[in-house]
């Protein structure tokens, strides 16, 4: 079980933002804990990315506070969301395609010589150490990321993630491009962060795998937070309806 | 490889042999193309083409073009363009021509040829550049104005603000030390460039070396050595082989006399001696080896490079887009302003219309030589090859005495033709 007696290692306090006149994410608020994997479920346009670039610096929310560690953080780009040690795995991936593995991997922040200039060498070197721990069939250190297999395309955004210590872990939709071997390695990697304390918020429409990953689960609907359960005190069923009818289950609503 | 499984034997050793040398394929072809070209044009001209003289003067032709074909790289690889390069040679060109004919010798007092003119005019000229390059710049990251309309209304405001600056007139001739950029009128002379291509084939050599040693210290695999020893003679072959080239190329009898003269010696009887490398070509030469450090061992040149593959993950990256924006235009602004300098130090003055449908033959190089109008693709070697293709294109037919309308319409044609190529290359190749 996870501790939840201590400071959230984030917190997410009152987030709204809106979008010429649409309220993307209105007034919600979820937290997270160390060595907790929260899963954020709901609709296509729920508001679940939005709310979780507020975290990562791609958007800046227009009212409420990001709280790290229980101080108030300002994360206004996603620079200083890489300063706070959260690091982000975003649906698209975000990888430049023409580069390669190890470029992408250091994009941002690259190993230099004491010359200012970049270090090839060292920084493929640490790309293969850290590849043949995530996934030890990868190859292709030299060619542009765009010559990868989804899979493989995968492990290099997840690999940058990991990389840098990271202490909060955003993971949207991770295993959507993946087939079933892939999808099990991400599994296992994600209950090996845990254990090394990285707290994750998990966006994912498949309630199956929020119920077997994630400790909790935080539904939004239109916008608004539904509600955040325990996955284990509460069946698939009544997250689908949390989900499609907007509704917390009468078991747990009292 | 499956597509190469029903070729014969001999060309699947031929292509592992290129494999090992891990040359660029693209980059041969292109090589190969130019030697073509070059030929045929030998042949057309009863073997004037490749004569010392002509290479030197082709290389001279080329050099402002190709300096400012290196920033276009960068500028198209980041998804931008510049159409206004010729223009902003034109002001640079202008900045520099009043600062050395009116400014330093009448309002500093300077006289006419002091030798602190040409480094004044220089500088002056390149904060110029960079400046107004670093406003385009600034147009197109922060104010999300389109590159294209940018310099496109720079195309016009800069070529009439160097009007404007000169009213029209043709201004000079140009200071004396500042003209020594321009080719003919400054080169090394024999010794020197012997003495600057064993110096640069040392520092290839010593880059190859260090090379291998650091993939050899990471245990990646090398290739054999034999492939790095060809690779090297290659590289000495080309370098020395220029030089002995532009040394060849003797300087005219009566104007040997004459710089004797100016010194107060006579011409020993039989003398001789040969233009060497023109100070302009050390120059792009120069040029081309920072801004290749810079595209590849530098985080500016990697960020240039990411943003252009997907500028949004370079962003998310923690990438300021906007500032790099600002930083590529503003080189291209700082290049057009070198170009600016040797292109009047070539003509020896400045004109109302110099520059004038640069743009194209800047675009042209930087898009012959393999840069991909998509983004995130492209190389500075390209970029000076494509240039030098456009020039031997352009004087090979004046010299074979082409009309000058087909002379356009060929170059015209060529540049659709040579990216048609580069389409189908990278479909065969797989390559994106």
């Amino acid at each position: 079980m996870v501790d939840r007696s201590g400071t959230p290692l984030v917190e997410l306090r009152d987030i709204s933002i809106a979008f010429g006149g649409i309220k993307a994410v209105d007034h919600v608020s979820v937290d997270l804990y160390p060595g907790e994997v929260v899963g954020l479920l709901g609709h296509n346009g729920a508001g679940k990315s939005t709310l979780i670039k507020c975290l990562s610096g791609a958007y800046k929310q227009d009212t409420g506070d990001v709280f790290i560690n229980g101080e108030r953080a300002t994360i206004n780009n996603p620079r200083d969301a890489r300063g706070y040690n959260i690091e982000t795995i975003y649906q698209t991936l975000a990888l430049a395609d023409n580069l390669d593995a190890a470029s992408n991997l250091f994009l941002g922040r690259e190993i230099t010589t004491p010359l200012g200039l970049v270090d090839e060498s060292r920084m493929e070197a640490e790309t293969r150490k850290v590849m043949g721990r995530l996934n030890p069939n990868f190859r292709k250190f030299n060619a542009p990321v765009s010559a990868l297999s989804g899979g493989q395309r995968q492990s290099v955004a997840i690999a940058r993630a990991v990389y840098f210590n990271a202490r909060i872990l955003i993971m949207d939709e991770p295993t959507a491009a993946l087939g079933p071997q892939e999808t099990e390695m991400v599994a296992e990697l994600i209950a090996e962060l845990k254990k090394q304390g990285l707290g994750i918020f998990l966006i994912d429409h498949d309630v199956h795998q929020v119920k077997r990953l994630c400790d909790r689960a935080a539904v939004m609907k239109n916008g608004e937070l539904v509600g955040t359960v325990e996955v284990d005190k509460v069946s698939t069923d009544d997250i689908l309806a949390m989900i499609i009818a907007g509704k917390k289950p009468d078991h747990l609503a009292a | 490889m499956a597509d190469t499984a029903g070729t014969s034997k001999e060309t699947r050793s031929r292509k592992s042999f290129l494999d090992t040398l891990e040359v660029d394929t693209r980059l041969l072809g292109m090589i190969g193309a130019f030697v073509v070209l070059c030929l045929v044009f030998n042949v057309f001209t009863d073997g004037r083409f490749l004569t010392p003289r002509n290479v030197f003067n082709l290389s001279i032709q080329t050099v402002s073009v190709a300096l400012m074909a290196t920033g276009m790289v960068f500028i198209i690889v980041t998804r931008h363009i510049d159409l206004s390069v010729g223009s902003l040679l034109a002001t640079c060109s202008a900045v520099m021509a009043m600062t050395q004919t009116v400014v330093t010798p009448d309002w500093l007092g300077l006289g006419l040829n002091n030798p602190l003119t040409a480094p004044i005019a220089l500088i002056v000229g390149l904060i110029c550049g960079a400046a107004i390059g670093a406003f385009n710049g600034w147009l197109v990251g922060y104010l999300t104005i389109p590159a294209f309309i940018v310099t496109l209304g720079g195309l016009l405001v800069w070529r009439n603000v160097a009007w404007y600056l000169t009213n029209g007139q043709t201004i000079g001739p140009l200071d004396a030390n500042f003209r020594l950029l321009g080719g003919i009128n400054g080169t090394m002379g024999e010794t020197g460039s012997w003495i600057v291509g064993v110096v640069a084939l040392v520092a290839a050599l010593l880059a190859l070396v260090s090379a291998r040693r650091s993939k050899k210290a990471h245990n990646f695999p090398v290739k054999p050595l034999w492939a790095e020893v060809v690779l090297g003679l290659l590289i000495a072959v080309v370098i020395l082989g220029f030089v002995a080239l532009l040394n060849a190329y003797q300087i005219p009898e009566n104007r040997l006399e004459r710089m004797f003269e100016a010194r107060g010696e006579t011409m020993p009887e039989g003398y001789s001696e040969g233009y060497g490398i023109p100070y302009s070509v050390l120059l792009l030469i120069f040029v081309a080896v920072v801004m290749t450090i810079v595209a590849r061992k530098t985080r500016l040149g990697r960020y240039i490079f990411a943003t252009g593959g997907n500028p949004d993950a370079a962003e998310l990256s923690g990438v300021n887009t906007r500032l790099l924006t600002v930083k590529v235009f503003a080189l291209m602004g700082f290049l057009c302003a070198l170009a600016a300098a040797v292109a009047s130090a070539r003509l020896t003055f400045h004109s109302n219309d110099i520059g004038t449908l640069d743009e194209l033959r800047v675009i042209a190089a930087a898009v012959i030589g393999g840069t991909a109008l998509a983004g995130g693709i492209g190389t500075i070697y390209g970029a000076i090859l494509g240039a030098l293709i456009m020039q031997s294109l352009q004087s090979g037919m004046a010299m074979v005495g082409v009309d000058a309308p087909f002379q356009n319409i060929v170059v015209g044609a060529v540049l659709v033709l040579a990216v048609l190529i580069d389409i189908l290359y990278r479909k065969r190749t797989g390559a994106k």
